[in-house]
């Protein structure tokens, strides 16, 4: 199992060759209240970096890139009627869609949990 | 954030763990335990918000409300002392310079509470316009203002400020707590029942945290402050105001006096009345999109195709339960049960007319008088 953030607070969390993504617990807390999910729909194809979901809060809408390309072979269905989960556990009920790696060498280019610790720390 | 002021209660709102956002050039706070919490425990018992970036001035001298008069349309003449009235200056064209709270603090003496962003608009307005034997003086840095806002808002405040609970909604009087004068206003900002409390700066965080220690008080910040005027389909300046649009298009022609109507002098007058005649070219409304994404201030509103408005403001309403937003739109379209489009990431999405506010305001308004 592999854990990866980006520098836009999303988290790839691979198991063979699925990738299941979600936003960082950092990410959750700037946002505040999520009231809102729009996910992808499966089979989609999504290019490392290309605008996947979208996360709503009660102020302010966004965007959740691909921290990979791959194809979406799944969407959690649960955040449309429990967006909320997103602020409860984001790293992990909280998920937003899992994909199909296209490159899995993509994910050398991305943080460990360790260097997006001292890249949030580096924020705030 | 360093060239940003800050409140009397700066320290108090780091203490609490506030998250802290620029806004009128203020560092303000946007939330502490989040805005739908804050939100639904303003409906629910009482939330504290400092609004201390507002500006607070006092207008006096003789004829002042003659004065004032012709800056605004509400009839301040017929002002009681001790009461206090919702109402816009106005420019020269019918828009709106800002929208204020004017109350009466005496026969020659207004007390005014305007928009933080738009306190050097007003102060230039009020100096162009107002006579040399009107005094006008901001009490800015010298005076923090507190809202005490929520159903359990009076029980708490009287145990500080016995005799508060005899004030309607938009009374306000003076009162004295540990040697400090306070100015307390029945009004607010949220659609509850609640009180606005101008305290020496001071003497604010001492206030603040007396306010704090009674369970039934939490903080709140802007962003409820937002979500909660939101529902309630109150203007915010900026947004749903602004000098290009006249107060009958802002749906504030009930804040117009009917002596002022009758008298029309006041500025923009002409545009204002002219307005109320024949009815304004677009009005404010309140929208119910479909389903459970917010649309945001910007978002297009259009009748078959054709552009019609634009919304003003939008978010999630925790008390609706959905998203809800204002906006502008041609006036033979904002009857409540119109459907209108609009669009979210390049979809159409379908928007409903409906009657505002989104919750019912619960003031405690003065019962008929005999």
């Amino acid at each position: 199992m592999i854990l990866r953030y980006t520098r836009d607070h999303e988290w790839i969390r691979v198991e063979g060759n699925i990738g299941t993504v979600g936003i960082s617990d950092y990410a959750q807390q700037q946002l505040g209240d999520v009231v809102f999910v729009e996910l992808p729909e499966p089979d989609r194809e999504v290019r490392k970096g290309e605008q996947a979901a979208v996360v709503e809060s009660v102020k302010a809408a966004s965007e959740v890139y691909a921290p990979v390309s791959g194809r979406v072979i799944e969407a959690n269905d649960r955040l449309v009627g429990e967006p909320e989960l997103v602020n409860r556990d984001p790293e992990g009920e909280g998920w937003f869609f899992r994909l199909e790696l296209a490159d899995a060498g993509e994910l050398d280019g991305l943080m460990d949990a360790e260097a997006y610790r001292a890249y949030v720390e580096s924020l705030d | 954030m360093s060239d940003l002021a800050t409140t009397p209660l700066h320290a108090l709102h780091r203490e609490l763990g506030a998250r802290t956002v620029p806004f009128a050039g203020y560092a303000m706070p946007l939330q502490y335990e989040g805005i739908v919490a804050e939100h639904r425990w303003c409906r629910a018992h009482a939330a504290l918000f400092d609004v201390s970036h507002m500006g607070q001035l006092r207008l006096r001298g003789a004829a002042a409300a003659r004065a004032l008069e012709r800056l605004v349309p509400a009839d301040l003449e017929g002002l009681a002392v001790g009461r206090g009235r919702y109402t816009v200056l106005t420019n020269a064209h019918g828009g709106v310079v800002d929208d204020l709270i004017v109350g009466r603090d005496g026969a020659d003496t207004f007390f005014l509470v305007v928009n933080a962003a738009r306190k050097t608009a007003d102060l230039a307005h009020l100096r162009a316009h107002l006579p040399a034997e009107v005094t006008l003086k901001t009490l800015f840095a010298e005076r923090a203002l507190l809202a005490l806002q929520g159903p359990e808002a009076e029980a708490v405040l009287r145990e500080l400020l016995p005799g508060v609970e005899a004030l309607f909604f938009m009374d306000a009087a003076w009162f004295t707590w540990e040697g400090v004068a306070l100015r307390v206003s029945r009004s607010g900002y949220t659609g509850e029942d609640g009180f606005e409390l101008s305290v020496p700066a001071e003497a604010a965080e001492t206030l603040a945290r007396r306010l704090l220690a009674d369970p039934r008080v939490r903080p709140a910040g802007l962003g409820a402050r937002d979500t909660l005027r939101l529902e309630a389909g109150l203007c915010l300046y900026g947004h749903e105001l602004d000098e290009d649009t006249t107060p009958v298009e802002a749906g504030l022609a009930w804040s117009i006096g009917r002596r002022r109507r009758e008298a029309g002098d006041f500025l923009g007058a002409e545009v204002i009345l002219r307005q109320l005649r024949e009815g304004p070219p677009r009005r404010l409304v309140g929208l119910r999109p479909e389903g459970r994404a917010p649309l945001r201030e910007g978002a297009p509103l259009r009748h078959r195709g054709t552009p019609v408005g634009r919304v003003t403001s939008g978010a999630f309403g925790p008390t609706v339960g959905g998203p809800v937003a204002l906006g502008h739109v041609r006036a033979d379209l904002a009857a409540p049960d119109t459907l209108l489009e609009s669009e979210l990431r390049g979809r159409p999405l379908a928007v409903r007319v409906v009657p505002l506010p989104f919750v019912p305001h619960r003031y405690r308004r003065r019962g008929a008088r005999p």
